[in-house]
């Protein structure tokens, strides 16, 4: 076996508990920052689903021909923002409400007129669904000379944006506050273990190894840990998800992310051992 | 081969060595004697690039050893044995495998490594100890070890920091013959150690420190008496 391999490996067998710490600790650190990913995953895809309802509806002027409408409709369809135009005639418009609004089903029959007016349902296409875009549109279709309102819910719109800037920011610096947490914790537990070993590197430079020699097998090491303190935190993030799960429906990783977070551990123990390593290296 | 000269090296509030000059040549042996804090282990240390000298230069085989990169002085010390007072052997690891792993850790390749490791510890009167772990062996077979793991890349000069300091006198007899008799081969040996009755065992060249300064060199001497002191 590779002499590398073979000492990366030994560092298992030599030092089986201070190797499950390492392994645990990498596992905590990525489980928690897992844990903050599925809540940030579940809170964005919550985001998506009310994005999609983001659309604008434009109010047509009474007496408005349906010849002029639907020659609108292609010209609103060429807008780029636009996934899709309903026309809703007056009929429909009132159809709608007697199913929808079955509390006015009195008020229907009495009424001697149709009061509501036609109208375009708009739907914008994805990443297009905030508050400059819908704003823009609205104003392009406020020179329709027809359209006699425009509605597309302004201030929610404008939360919704809001609250998507809150949960990136905070999503960024919680994220980056755990990464940098974990890299520390990584970073002492690794240490530990090059220290148990600072008689072998000693001998191993005393004997002419070089540095990039010395450092191969603590590299390999950590990605090791790093790899195996993944795996277990995605474990453990299914467990938690599992359990959540069964009181209301959340979602889950994807196997690409899933493996993301594998990858993150490996790159963590492989930074944290470059530094340890290369610390003691420096020094000794 | 090794060549001081008006070396210092200070360390934070002290000179460990000040102006000291010799040449260490081919095949030869030289003590380093002195009390301790003399100057003899940070001497060695200068040869095998631990320490890089403050001012004055310290050549190894005619390169500067504070010019080399750390790679460099990694392949310099491939050419250098080096021992220690305390061993410094791998524990969880046999005689055998103790002495394989500098040859190891230099990427010599496999089938090498078996015949090589053989040849050392026979050479040292160990070859039936080869699967024993140190705990196994006695201090002074722990520091044949050691001398065997010096050897096994040939070294052109042995560094020896106090080999028998912690042997019995009849280890240390044992270890000082093995020394002399890597000496007879060829391979120059450089010995620190303040037994003086091993050095007036013997004539070989004697180097005398005292607080960091060179204050006896018997090749000087015989120079002087020779009349051949350039």
């Amino acid at each position: 076996m590779n002499l590398t391999v073979r000492e990366a490996l030994l560092g298992f067998r030599r030092w089986p508990a201070l190797s499950a710490l390492s392994v645990t600790t990498i596992a905590f650190a990525l489980f928690v920052v897992g844990l903050f990913a599925l809540v940030a995953l579940n809170l964005r895809q919550r985001l998506t689903d009310i994005e999609e309802r983001v659309e604008i509806v434009v109010f047509l002027t009474p007496g408005t021909p349906v010849e002029v409408a639907t020659l609108a409709i292609s010209d609103i369809e060429a807008f780029p923002e636009v996934e899709a135009v309903k026309y809703v005639s007056e009929e429909d418009a009132l159809n709608q409400a007697r199913t929808e609004l079955v509390e006015f089903q009195g008020l229907y029959s009495e009424l001697e007129a149709n009061p509501l007016p036609a109208s375009f349902e708009i739907r914008l296409a994805p990443g297009f669904r905030n508050t400059a875009t819908v704003e823009t549109v609205a104003e392009r279709l406020r020179g329709l000379p027809f359209a006699d309102d425009i509605r597309y819910g302004q201030d929610w719109v404008r939360k919704l944006d809001q609250l998507r800037g809150i949960a990136g920011v905070v999503g960024l610096l919680i994220g980056a506050a755990f990464a940098l947490a974990s890299i520390i914790i990584i970073g002492t537990t690794i240490r530990m273990s090059v220290l148990q070993r600072a008689r072998e590197i000693g001998i191993m430079r005393l004997v002419g190894a070089t540095d990039g020699f010395i450092r191969r097998p603590f590299l390999l090491e950590g990605c090791v840990k790093g790899a195996m303190g993944g795996l277990l935190a995605v474990a453990l993030n299914f467990a938690a998800f599992f359990t959540i799960n069964r009181l209301f429906h959340v979602a889950f990783f994807s196997t690409a992310q899933g493996l993301l977070i594998v990858a993150v551990g490996i790159l963590l123990g492989f930074l944290s051992s470059a530094l340890s390593v290369g610390r003691h290296l420096g020094r000794v | 081969m090794i060549k001081f000269e008006k070396v210092f090296r200070a360390y934070a509030k002290s000179l460990a060595l000040r102006d000291v000059s010799f040449h260490v040549r081919k095949g030869e042996f030289v003590f380093l004697t002195g009390h301790s804090g003399a100057g003899k282990s940070t001497v060695l240390r200068l040869v095998y690039a631990d320490l890089l000298p403050t001012s004055g230069s310290v050549r190894v085989s005619g390169h500067r050893t504070e010019k080399l990169s750390p790679r460099d002085i990694a392949r310099m010390r491939r050419h250098l044995g080096i021992v220690f007072q305390d061993f410094r052997l791998l524990e969880d690891r046999t005689a055998e495998e103790n002495v394989a792993f500098a040859l190891e850790v230099t990427g010599v390749r496999r089938t090498l490594i078996q015949p090589k490791v053989m040849r050392v510890l026979t050479q040292v009167g160990l070859a039936a100890k080869a699967s024993q772990m140190p705990r196994e062996l006695s201090s002074g077979e722990q520091q044949r070890v050691a001398i065997a793991r010096a050897l096994v890349n040939d070294p052109f000069v042995l560094l020896a920091d106090e080999p028998t300091g912690n042997l019995d006198e009849r280890a240390a007899r044992g270890v000082f013959q093995l020394l002399r008799d890597i000496n007879a081969n060829g391979t120059a040996v450089v010995m620190a150690t303040h037994d003086l009755d091993l050095v007036r065992m013997t004539q070989y060249r004697t180097i005398e420190l005292q607080s960091g300064a060179v204050v006896y060199d018997s090749a000087v001497d015989e120079q002087i008496a020779e009349g051949t002191l350039p």
